[in-house]
């Protein structure tokens, strides 16, 4: 169930909420069941820092199936003003905008599409901020 | 634990192999394994194959080739560590004999890529990485790559041409392996104008898209000589390990803290170091990956792996040989295979039995597979009586 699938995630990709560990404050995106630091099971429920910076990127030139008609697109890691990193596209800049160490804020996008009857899944995107 | 050997190896000559079935492939690598063992029958299988279902739609794939293999009713396991799993496989069957639960285990390895189109590979591949938050945004495993690249090129100040140059030594190797895909020379200039895949990674940078299988025949020191066909080669080491399934989750975007870990754990079950080793056979998925796994393995530091290639260190005759079969660049990459054949290049080398690519004096050889962007690593490591 393609659906289920993505709607589960939603809380992470609509909202950028997170858990946070309430032994070692390591913020786990998306949330988990146990704390990979340090084995604690006690969360309190964060959401992210939405503007961060570039650590590093590229050009997808040749895309995966439900992707092809999408190239050329770029994706970044970035790590977000609380220390989080996450990978997403940056869009609405040129190419050669994109630079490790540019800031970038996130916005909410249509991502992907699936299936015949085309559902979108939309989520998080980024672009350089000014 | 007994000792290990390895007493038969059997592989296809690779590439795309359209009138071959999956199960053809492995079978006729499992019995040149076999028959190169001198053996007609084997205690137990396992079979490495990452994605039966994406690539052909077929799972359950260690009861299928042991059917078709004739070695049904053999417990017959798939074992799946994305592009680790022939590597995994092969620990697995090491475990099998050395514990004494079996005399004779066929580690195989196969992957049937070329039934689906390049954006089907490409997905299926994808599926490696963490759906939800990595290919969920459209990442590749070129793209993956691609960003190790570029965050290993702005810390360390590797080349472009340093990238390029692993692909054009592998090419030279594999040129001399007649069952390489690619068995042909490329230029450094041929490399950097290839097609663009993922900035700044092109074609040439990239292993291929493979049909190929691979098998070994692992068993006890004592069945090895009374079969008495080969001169004794053993693995004396194995180790294993994770990371993050998620590229983005390391602390060092630059290091592959697994293969560190695997090479570690095999180096002190064999009581050696890497330096110690004659001959290397590592996962080059991308050029950039056999820069960071040299310095993963401590054979240089963090950083000196591009400088180390350019300067003729990893070639045949250089300080380490690295990938003298042509490594997955040219020898092609059947992802579920790979891992399988990097040790059947390994004990090929060690029975002097190499050709136009045998390393001189080669006494000891270090594998390495990974899977995904170092989520799993395997490293073994051989030695010939």
């Amino acid at each position: 169930m393609i659906t289920a699938r993505n709607w589960r995630e939603t809380p992470q990709r609509y909202r950028l909420e997170a858990a946070k560990c309430t032994k070692c404050d390591t913020i786990a995106f998306p949330p988990r069941i146990i704390c990979p630091e340090c084995r604690n099971r006690e969360f309190e429920k964060t959401t992210l820092a939405s503007q961060g910076t570039i650590e590093t990127f590229t050009v997808v030139r040749v895309g995966p199936s439900n992707f092809v008609d999408e190239v050329p697109y770029a994706v970044a890691v970035i790590k977000l003003d609380d220390g989080v990193q996450l990978t997403a596209q940056v869009v609405d800049a040129d190419f050669d905008e994109l630079k490790i160490g540019a800031r970038v804020e996130a916005e909410f996008r249509k991502v992907s599409q699936e299936g015949a009857a085309g559902i979108l899944f939309y989520g998080y995107k980024f672009v350089l901020a000014h | 634990m007994r000792d290990v050997a390895i007493i038969g190896i059997g592989m296809n000559k690779w590439g795309e192999l359209w009138e071959s079935r999956i199960r053809d492939l492995y079978v006729e690598s499992a019995l040149a394994a076999m028959d190169d063992a001198g053996v007609d029958h084997v205690d137990s299988m396992y079979v490495g194959c990452m994605s039966g279902g994406l690539f052909v739609g077929q799972e359950h794939i260690g009861a299928l080739m042991a059917d078709y293999l004739g070695q049904a009713p053999v417990p017959a396991t798939r074992v799946e560590s994305a592009c680790a799993s022939g590597g995994a496989a092969v620990r697995l069957g090491f475990m099998e004999v050395a514990s004494g639960m079996s005399d004779i285990v066929l580690v195989g390895g196969v992957e049937k890529m070329t039934d689906v189109d390049g954006g089907g590979a490409t997905y299926a591949l994808a599926t490696a990485a963490d759906q939800e938050y990595e290919a969920f945004h459209g990442v590749t495993f070129p793209a993956l790559y691609a960003m190790m690249a570029r965050a290993h090129m702005a810390k360390f100040g590797t080349t472009r041409e340093q990238l390029a140059q692993v692909a054009v030594k592998n090419h030279e190797n594999g040129s001399k392996n007649p069952k390489a895909q690619f068995p042909f020379k490329v230029t450094l200039e041929q490399v950097i104008n290839s097609t663009a895949v993922a900035d700044p990674l092109c074609l040439l940078d990239c292993s291929p898209v493979t049909d190929g299988a691979a098998a070994i025949v692992l068993a006890s020191v004592e069945t090895a000589k009374r079969l008495g066909k080969h001169q004794i080669v053993k693995i004396t080491g194995s180790g294993q390990a994770s990371a993050s399934i998620a590229y983005h989750s390391r602390r060092d975007l630059t290091f592959l803290s697994s293969t560190e870990k695997a090479a570690q754990a095999a180096c002190k079950m064999a009581g050696c170091t890497p330096s110690d080793v004659d001959l290397f056979e590592v996962h080059d998925c991308f050029s950039i990956a056999e820069i960071m796994v040299i310095e993963a393995l401590g054979l240089v530091e963090p950083g000196k792996g591009g400088p180390a290639t350019m300067a003729g260190a990893t070639a045949i005759g250089g300080e380490f040989p690295v990938n003298a079969s042509g490594g997955l660049k040219a020898k092609g990459h059947p992802v579920g295979a790979t891992g399988v054949a990097q040790v059947i290049e390994l004990t090929e080398q060690l029975r002097g039995d190499a050709g136009a690519r045998q390393v001189k004096n080669a006494r000891k050889g270090l594998a390495q597979n990974m899977g995904g962007t170092g989520a799993s690593a395997t490293v073994h490591i051989l030695e010939v009586e």
